[in-house]
């Protein structure tokens, strides 16, 4: 059973951690809808430094509103950015009016 | 404890400039000057060797493209599980997992990858170097509509664009709309209709 499943209100966090880490700032929290479940992987925290026996991490496709990571309104309401979280940089959050 | 801050939080220093990293530059330069010098590399062999990393493998991604114009029950197993339906036509995947994103009529898909380069090599080789700049990296998420019509894609505001970050362990291909005659074609003549450039979204069937 995962935390989260498809169409769940998510935020991404800024966990402030040092090194070799998959989520870009430009994400960091931003509030978004998980469309889909990846499976589970190496965490590349752990992978980066070597660490091949680390838990395996759940990970999620997230969606975002590109006029809510952007402030600019010339960017049509509907366009959308889809990127890959893993489970520990994500909190559930309540419905929003800004998640696509 | 993990600090949730709004300040001093900030991007990796770049050590690297415009050009590249200048130091690793240097290092190969010299390996490369002893290995020639000794014969035992010329430099025919360097291009020729850099030639071969940056060809595209082109046919792998129109095949499969090419195969789900043709083939609804291919195209379906492609959209539910890329990796699996790609090894059917025996291309040998690499990649976790395959994602493919379907263009439509009022859907256009974009791929790109800001944090490095992750890009479905066994499928489409190795990134052309406009994929692995900053510019594109950066720009292809900040304002895909300028970059898309920097490549000659002027799409329109009514259709909806999706921009895909593989960031992490996905790697996707975008599934260009088919010709609307596309009965009228063989599958070789459908095969030169597909690009690179079609399979990352920077360009579209009909634009």
């Amino acid at each position: 059973m995962t935390r989260f499943s498809a169409g769940d209100h998510v935020q991404v966090l800024a966990l402030g951690k040092e090194g070799h880490v998959r989520i870009p700032h430009y994400i960091r929290h931003q509030t978004g809808r998980v469309t889909e479940y990846c499976g589970t992987y190496l965490n590349p925290e752990d992978l980066a430094v070597g660490n091949t026996s680390g838990r395996a991490v759940d990970l999620y496709r997230v969606a975002f509103l590109q006029r809510q990571l952007w402030p600019d309104d010339a960017i049509p309401a509907q366009d959308t950015l889809i990127i890959e979280i893993y489970d520990h940089w994500l909190r559930s959050v309540k419905e929003t009016e800004n998640a696509p | 404890m993990p600090h949730d801050h709004q300040h001093g939080e900030h991007e990796a220093l770049i050590i690297e400039d415009e050009a590249g990293n200048i130091e690793a530059q240097i290092i190969i330069d010299a390996l490369q000057q002893v290995l020639i010098g000794k014969g035992l590399l010329t430099a025919h062999e360097v291009t020729a060797a850099i030639a071969k990393l940056e060809s595209p493998g082109l046919h792998l991604g129109a095949k499969i493209v090419a195969k789900a114009w043709t083939d609804p029950t291919f195209k379906s197993r492609l959209l539910s599980d890329g990796r699996a339906a790609v090894q059917e036509l025996d291309i040998p995947v690499t990649e976790a997992r395959i994602i493919v994103v379907e263009n439509t009529a009022q859907l256009h898909n974009l791929i790109t990858c800001t944090l490095c380069s992750c890009y479905p090599r066994s499928i489409l080789g190795q990134p052309p170097s406009w994929y692995i700049s900053k510019a594109y990296r950066a720009r292809s998420v900040r304002e895909p509509r300028q970059v898309l019509a920097e490549f000659g894609l002027d799409l329109m505001r009514d259709i909806k664009l999706v921009v895909h970050d593989s960031n992490a362990d996905m790697r996707y291909l975008v599934l260009p709309e088919p010709p609307h005659d596309v009965e009228r074609y063989t599958i070789s003549e459908l095969e030169t209709m597909i690009s690179r450039d079609h399979l990352i979204g920077v360009a579209r069937g009909d634009g």
